[in-house]
């Protein structure tokens, strides 16, 4: 077996788990880049749109629940911010901060209190869900499939940013807070803006994710929403070209990483294994360690200019 | 104003997270036994239900509460030297987590439980051994099959067989009836149970033919172990991890054409593992402690109750298929019953005293305690999801020797 077949789908499957890890940190890097908030309930929030999928598609049908659903995130995203961040507008960062853990855990728990704990099965899509071969590799359309949505959602975000009024807002708006609110943007839409659009790929990400990965808990949204996070900061916090070339980077090194041994072992290079699958969250981390020793600011990240 | 405005509101959000934290434990209590307690005038005796309700076991913990409870509605009362008491169940849901199990553990004893039950999964039932031993109250571990819970503790016994036999069991059933020569085995980091059972399987299926690996908490992308086990030309898999991976390596196995039989231990005789697998085309096999249709009024009687109870069918995944951990459950609270008559106390000092001589003839079959306080156990069950009706299917009674 040659390397390229050993290796084919272990990047296939680190593409597609990168693709979800970028619509995720998407929310982390805009909301820090205009509010220098890190949003710490994002990845409950990405959580909650898995299980009030499970929920919608015992009532409604397909068609409809997925729209539903990706409308009831973006609600919740809006109310979150309404209510736990907006009242801290003038507080110190730091209160914002303990609001979105608070908010973080509400969310866990709500989910606990509601599931019971046990494991919420997300129901089969249809088309997206089938499987079918790649290569030779039989895998799920779904896989295939979330690069390229990804790319598409990022294509179209980055076209919102540079291209239309809101946009323009939104770039003023993480420039300076207090000029352009003086310059008349009117903050707080930007920001509510800035908070759908986060949820919404939020929610498309884990119709993606759990269609994948077909199981519910209330912890489910903790490691995606980590990993995301560390990919933001990886990129370069507040650039979003930058949190999802991070993301594709985590997620591809990691599946590689989990199956490194195997891949030594049927190439020849070792002959017994070393256990380094173990140390795939591990080298996460340490990424994240690393970048932040050697480029505080990440891959893409704003060079600050001190001002005067 | 806004100061009283802000104080009023932290006190609801605060009253909100404080309602959610008590009530899952709170809601799986059943509202049955309890209404009788307030009728009777009888003493109560307490018996603590150390169970996990939540996290990764949270599922196989409820199914095996149900057995407890089901047994406590058809036998709420025991007589104890003459007097006739009234048994409650105190539950406490140790989530899990080792960390959060000596907690779960104390607030058993500090509510006075005369004995303990349970856990579901053997890491939680190690870690709150301490806290048992420390107070004095016995524990009889209900599916808890690794070795440590019993060696390393003083007051814990158990009711079910132990993973190096169901190891051994598990690794001469792979090589002699699905002829398997190379093992993929995966555990998780850090779990007593699945690394235990692994380490037992390969040392019997020998070390030079086996392939081990670990996913870390919190793992969700299970498609690398699968191709791992692929590229690796193994012939058998075998993960006797939690059933909520359980149920994602299925998917996996599925959609990337596994070819291979998926072989786990007593853990993955849940109907979350046949929900998995229904219409699928992978090959789940399962070593356990009881078969279904072993005794048909026994299963007669669980299911009617079980169907008959939104909460308990809730529990059970939506379905009345029996749970092996639940027959179990039912078996432990009727030795947890024997051994207080044989006190002839409600104190956990004399129940101590009795168990290691207790015989029970349950469901599961004959119960008694060696030395250690291990079941005397020589047999298991080996089942075979049906992948088409999604029910077990079962295969042979395996024995080691």
């Amino acid at each position: 077996m040659s390397l390229a077949r050993t290796v084919l789908p272990y990047v296939i499957s680190g593409i597609s788990v990168g693709g979800q890890y970028a619509l995720i940190a998407i929310g982390y890097t805009m909301v820090y880049g205009i509010l220098r908030l890190i949003n710490f309930a994002h990845g409950d929030v990405f959580m909650v749109a898995g299980l009030m999928m499970v929920y919608l598609v015992a009532s409604v049908p397909l068609v409809l629940a997925i729209p539903l659903m990706i409308a009831l995130t973006v609600l919740l995203g809006f109310a979150i911010e309404r209510v736990a961040y907006k009242p801290l507008r003038t507080a110190p960062r730091m209160s914002v901060m303990i609001s979105a853990i608070g908010v973080s855990y509400l969310l866990q728990n709500l989910a606990l209190y509601i599931t019971g704990g046990l494991n919420k099965n997300y129901p089969a899509i249809p088309w997206i869900s089938d499987r079918i071969t790649v290569f030779g590799m039989e895998t799920t359309r779904v896989t295939v499939i979330t690069p390229f949505l990804t790319i598409f959602l990022v294509a179209v975000l980055v076209w919102l940013i540079n291209h239309t009024k809101i946009g323009m807002a939104m770039r003023a708006v993480s420039v300076d807070f207090e000029t352009s609110q003086l310059m008349g943007i009117k903050i707080n839409s930007v920001i509510s803006a800035t908070f759908i659009i986060g949820t919404f790929l939020a929610a498309v990400g884990s119709v993606l994710y759990f269609t994948n990965y077909p199981g519910v808990v209330p912890t489910s949204g903790a490691m995606p929403g980590l990993k995301a996070f560390v990919a933001a900061v990886f990129g370069g916090i507040g650039s979003i070209p930058g949190a999802v070339i991070g993301a594709f980077i985590i997620g591809i090194c990691e599946s590689i990483i989990k199956g490194l041994d195997t891949i030594l072992i049927v190439n020849g290079a070792i002959t017994e294994q070393i256990g380094l699958a173990t140390f795939s969250d591990a080298f996460t981390f340490v990424l994240l360690i690393v970048i932040l020793v050697f480029k505080p600011t990440g891959l893409f990240g704003e060079k600050t200019t001190d001002k005067v | 104003m806004k100061k009283i405005l802000a104080l009023a509101m932290a006190l609801i959000m605060l009253f909100a997270l404080c309602a959610c934290g008590s009530q899952p434990a709170a809601s799986s209590a059943p509202a049955a036994n309890s209404s009788d307690n307030e009728a009777s005038a009888n003493p109560v005796v307490k018996i603590g239900v150390f169970e996990p309700q939540s996290g990764d076991n949270g599922a196989g913990g409820k199914q095996e509460v149900l057995g407890m409870q089901y047994a406590n509605q058809l036998t709420p009362t025991v007589e104890i030297a003459g007097q006739v008491y009234d048994v409650e169940l105190v539950y406490a849901d140790n989530a899990s987590s080792n960390d959060k199990a000596p907690t779960a553990a104390q607030t058993l004893i500090s509510n006075g439980v005369s004995l303990v039950l349970g856990s579901y999964g053997s890491g939680v039932s190690i870690a709150a051994g301490d806290t048992f031993s420390a107070a004095g109250v016995p524990a009889i571990g209900v599916t808890c099959t690794n070795p440590q819970v019993t060696s390393d503790c003083d007051v814990y016994f158990r009711i079910c067989f132990l993973d190096p036999f169901q190891g051994t069991v598990l690794a001469n059933y792979a090589k002699s009836e699905l002829k398997a020569t190379k093992a993929y085995c995966l555990a998780k980091q850090g779990d007593d149970y699945s690394g235990g059972l692994c380490n037992y399987f390969i040392e019997a299926f020998g070390k030079e033919n086996c392939v081990y690996e670990q996913f870390p908490e919190g793992t969700s992308d299970y498609s690398t172990y699968i191709t791992n086990a692929q590229n690796q030309g193994c012939d058998v898999f075998f993960s006797p991890v939690s059933t909520e991976a359980a149920a994602q390596i299925i998917a996996k196995a599925d959609t990337q054409a596994l070819g291979m039989p998926i072989l786990a231990g007593d853990t993955w005789d849940s109907n979350v593992i046949l929900n998995a697998a229904k219409g699928t085309d992978v090959q789940v096999c399962v070593t356990t402690f009881y078969q279904e249709g072993a005794d048909a009024n026994f299963d007669a009687g669980i299911k009617a109750w079980i169907n008959g109870d939104a909460t308990a069918l809730a529990n059970n995944g939506g379905n009345d298929e029996l749970a092996a951990v639940t027959v179990m459950g039912f078996d432990a609270y009727y030795v947890a019953l024997e051994a207080l008559k044989a006190a002839g106390s409600t104190d956990p000092a004399e129940v101590l005293k009795v168990l290691p001589s207790l015989n029970y003839e349950g469901v599961t079959g004959a119960i008694a305690f060696d030395e250690i306080g291990d079941a005397l156990r020589d047999s298991a069950f080996v089942k075979e999801c049906n992948t088409e009706t999604g029910v077990w299917d079962f295969v042979t009674v395996a024995k080691v020797g």
